[in-house]
């Protein structure tokens, strides 16, 4: 049994059986390194990746739900030599301390700018409440969307 | 020796100390070390870590393809340590960044600098790599000089290539060679001064962040190693809990599954596919019979009460008394407590282990390769030079969380899977409830204020449980794991690490000049909950109970607060600090709290010299608290700090922004939950943290002092944070909260 998934616009194939989490998938079958196991259970945000452009928690979304539809993940977006506005809005503005939440952030933000112009520092506060970060860099998460956003407007 | 369970937490003697002894096990190139003797006691104390890692090509290696490496036993934390220390590196040995190759932390390669911890890493690693660089440089000049046919000192250095004023001109890579620098370091080449520093001070983009926004290999969890599979641990129902029994048949016959380890009350399964051994152990979790002591302490105000009534070693850290003392007008007495805290990295704990041919190497993000070797070694009964550990980054672990334990459960499962490697990563649960917490602390305080309004006798006495059961104790193994084995192993023994730098007690010795005082610290000797290094150690707390405690007696003698402060510092750099943090909040002397429509508006500030060693900071919050919900909100930061030469000031502002922000959360929000057989928080909902709608807007600005040697910065904003939240409630509402967190329960009892 194969399950087959469109990951950053490419077709590929898991070995692993429908209900199992799509982070296990992504991670351990086709390399994706962005999303991270953080708790498990959709309370951290630092699995989200994209289906159809709506932010999910992949740690606990199964796979096989996600077999029709088109997931992007944060390598999907761009790379170093070909940055997307948000990952190098990140880089400007130095966002990152550990990095383990990063992808996580980004990819949030990325639905948000997608569904929403021009968001208020509010609206972005709100969108990202549910995306964890120890580290405490918020202000300049919150900063680095507030330049992406500028930017993609 | 108190001081070796944790070296750099310690600094000074007590760390050189901890790295002379563990000197024996370093391989690499350390000659006179590994040679096995004892280094001669009257050779020269050398900067930094220079003084026991003390042979140049420790640290720095000069190719002839026009590379350079640059080692550091120092690690990356999120911190940015390694952008900073590369800057050091390109400077003082005038290379561009681009030659840089870095290796950091790896038992068989890079000096052994003990713990990256206690804001220590541009003081140790730092200091050695300037003065290193500098002398290699002084040494490829001279060779030039006798190439060249001129003057060492006529030389000049541009990206390696050094050039003679007569045009002559040849390179660190064709003067380079193996014994160059295959030498002890004198350190009497001295480093450049600030005034030639290109990178140094300037705020260069932090080097691992392109990979971290793009899904490169950044972590240990990144780490494919061909055939790898997967292990997960069982930790036991409850602390000291013993295994009875469970389905062991039933999960060997789980798809995937590999290897199951029963060892003692140890208990691990290793599987093809990482979500089977999720189930596996789900499986083995839900089978397990435990036998629960049930003897962890009372809960809330209870657990104050009993701490002091436990076992402990009292030592009085500081004493000062006034021949004639002027006479007290008016005392005060107060108690201020800490609960249990959790480091709550945001990506639980996670370890690589590989055995060949009985030898081990484990990939790990431990603050501390050395000294986890040390404890693996011992308990896996095997010798330290048959075992290699390397550091990869984990998520941000803000002191010792579960990076230890998790490499030993790793290792202990992959040696009954030879040759295959194993990633264990711990659940969200094994890392709430198994990591070791921050201690709970009462601090008791007592001062007098005489008839001109200062303190004429002071008093800080305070109880905890230790505050670093990290590797590489003499008389213990700190792994987790090793207490439940079958023939197990011991943890340390609680110590306290010694002043200066203060384990419980640290920052609880006032900088304000006091003529009489007295500061006295109980180290419970039990530990029925593990505790140990968290952020600060001691110092949150402390720095909580002596700020909170100063604005009180402030209040008392009817001064400001600020003011207050500044009459008993004679320290003008911690003066500076206090008066431009003011300057930037708009501080006015006795301006009123505010009340509009249930919120009442109040501010604080809160200052600290770190550990009395290291970065001067001065916080000031605005906090607005909401009468109907209780809720402290915080709305407005403002921060000045002075840490000396800074290497990289956007760096350092990032992790004084950041030190703001999780201190604003320790303070509203955290405390562990427990009952007498159960660590209780188990997720983020038992465990809520600050989220993006409730962090204030910040501003950090530093003081910038080149000439004055660089002092450590990554834990300098969490004392004063608590603090000037605490003094911002009570101006806000004219009531006093003792107890964290500061949770709308406690509002709601004192504002009625």
């Amino acid at each position: 049994m194969t399950l087959a998934l469109n990951v950053n616009g490419a077709r590929r194939s898991s070995p692993a059986a429908p209900e199992t989490p799509l982070l296990y998938v992504l991670r351990n079958d086709l390399g994706i390194n962005s999303a991270k196991y953080g708790c498990g259970v959709a309370q951290c945000g630092a699995c989200t990746v994209l289906l159809d452009g709506q932010a999910i928690r992949s740690c606990a979304y199964p796979a096989g739900q996600a077999a029709q539809g088109n997931i992007t993940t944060l390598e999907g977006l761009g790379t170093p030599e070909r940055l997307h506005i948000i990952q190098k809005a990140f880089i400007d503005e130095q966002a990152v301390q550990c990095g383990y939440c990063i992808p996580g952030m980004i990819m949030s933000a990325k639905a948000l700018l997608d569904r929403t112009r021009n968001p208020s520092e509010g609206e972005i506060r709100q969108a990202m409440a549910n995306n964890l970060c120890r580290c405490g860099t918020h202000s300049r998460i919150l900063r680095a969307i507030q330049r992406a956003a500028k930017e993609m407007a | 020796m108190k001081e070796r369970t944790t070296p750099t937490d310690a600094g000074g003697l007590s760390r050189r100390s901890f790295l002379q002894s563990s000197a024996l096990t370093i391989s690499f190139s350390l000659a006179p070390l590994a040679l096995g003797q004892s280094p001669a006691p009257a050779r020269a104390v050398l900067p930094g870590s220079l003084n026991n890692n003390r042979m140049l090509d420790a640290w720095l290696r000069i190719h002839p393809n026009g590379k350079v490496t640059m080692c550091s036993g120092k690690i990356e934390l999120g911190q940015g340590i390694l952008t900073a220390l590369s800057q050091i590196v390109s400077d003082e040995l005038d290379v561009d960044l681009k030659r840089l190759e870095i290796i950091s932390g790896h038992t068989g390669l890079t000096p052994n600098e003990g713990m990256t911890a206690g804001s220590l890493s541009i003081q140790d690693s730092g200091t050695a790599l300037r003065f290193a660089c500098a002398e290699a440089r002084g040494l490829l000049l001279a060779a030039a000089a006798d190439k060249l046919g001129v003057a060492a000192g006529v030389l000049s250095v541009s990206d390696g290539r050094i050039s003679a004023p007569n045009g002559a001109a040849t390179s660190y890579w064709e003067l380079t060679s193996e014994s160059l620098l295959k030498r002890e370091a004198s350190a009497k080449t001295a480093p450049k001064p600030s005034s030639q520093h290109k990178l140094i001070g300037q705020s260069l983009q932090r080097r691992d962040i392109p990979a971290k926004v793009t899904g490169g290999e950044s972590f240990v969890q990144d780490m494919r190693l061909p055939g790898m599979v997967f292990g997960r641990v069982v930790r036991p129902s409850a602390p000291r809990a013993r295994l009875l029994g469970f389905d062991a048949a039933g999960v060997k016959a789980m798809p995937g599954v590999l290897a199951l380890v029963r060892d003692g009350s140890f208990l691990a399964v290793a599987a093809r596919r990482e979500e089977q051994a999720i189930a596996a152990a789900n499986a083995l979790r839900a089978s397990a019979r435990w036998e629960e002591p049930g003897d962890l302490p009372p809960t809330g105000a209870a657990l104050f009460a009993h701490m002091k009534q436990q076992r402990k070693a009292t030592s009085v850290v500081s004493d000062k008394k006034a021949a004639d003392p002027a006479p007290a007008v008016r005392t005060l007495e107060l108690e201020y407590t800490k609960p249990y805290q959790a480091h709550a990295s945001i990506g639980p704990s996670c370890a690589v282990a590989l055995w060949t041919d009985d030898k081990l190497q484990v990939w790990t993000h431990s603050q501390g390769v050395f000294p986890l070797r040390n404890d693996l070694s011992k308990a896996l009964r095997m010798a330290p030079a048959n075992i290699t550990v390397m550091h990869r980054e984990g998520s941000g672990c803000y002191g010792h969380n579960g990076a230890d334990d998790v490499a030993f459960d790793a290792a202990r499962l992959a040696r009954d899977l030879p040759g295959v490697p194993v990633m264990l990563q711990w659940m969200r649960e094994d890392e709430f409830g198994w990591e070791p917490l921050g201690s709970p602390m009462v601090m008791r305080l007592k001062a007098s204020l005489d008839a001109s309004g200062k303190v004429s006798d002071w008093s800080h006495e305070l109880w905890s449980h230790a505050h670093s059961t990290r590797p590489y104790d003499p008389d213990g193994v700190n792994l987790l794991g090793s207490w439940y084995l079958q023939d197990p192993l011991k943890p340390g023994p609680s110590r306290n690490i010694p002043q200066p730098s203060g384990g419980s007690d640290r920052n609880a010795i006032p900088l304000y000049v006091f003529p009489q005082q007295k500061v006295t610290n109980n180290l419970l000797l039990d530990m029925p909950i593990r505790t140990s290094a968290l952020r600060t150690l001691g110092a949150y707390a402390n720095v909580f109970a002596l700020e909170s405690f100063m604005d009180e007696l402030a209040l008392a003698a009817g001064a400001d607060p600020v003011e207050f402060r500044l009459r008993h510092l004679a320290d003008a750099r911690a003066k500076a600090v206090i008066e431009r943090t003011a300057q930037m909040a708009g501080w006015q002397a006795g301006a009123k709290a505010s009340s509009d429509r249930g919120v009442l508006r109040g501010r604080g500030i809160g200052f600290s010299k770190y550990k009395n060693l290291a970065v001067y900071c001065a916080v000031i919050l605005d906090v607005a608290v909401d009468t109907r919900s209780s809720l402290i909100r915080v709305e407005r930061a403002w921060s000045a700090s002075d840490a000396g030469l800074v290497i990289n000031p956007d760096g350092f502002r990032n992790q004084i922004e950041g030190g703001i922000v999780q201190s604003i959360s320790w303070t509203l929000m955290e405390s562990i939950r427990y009952n007498k057989q159960h660590v209780l928080t188990r997720n983020w909902g038992d465990y809520p943290i600050l989220r993006f709608p409730e962090v204030p807007a910040l501003q950090v600005e530093l003081i910038n002092r080149p000439e004055e040697r660089p002092l450590g910065v990554g834990e300098g904003s969490q004392g004063p944070t608590v603090a000037a939240l605490a003094n911002a409630f009570a101006h806000a509402t004219g009531k006093r909260l003792r107890e964290l967190p500061l949770t709308p329960e406690r509002v709601r009892q004192v504002l009625g």
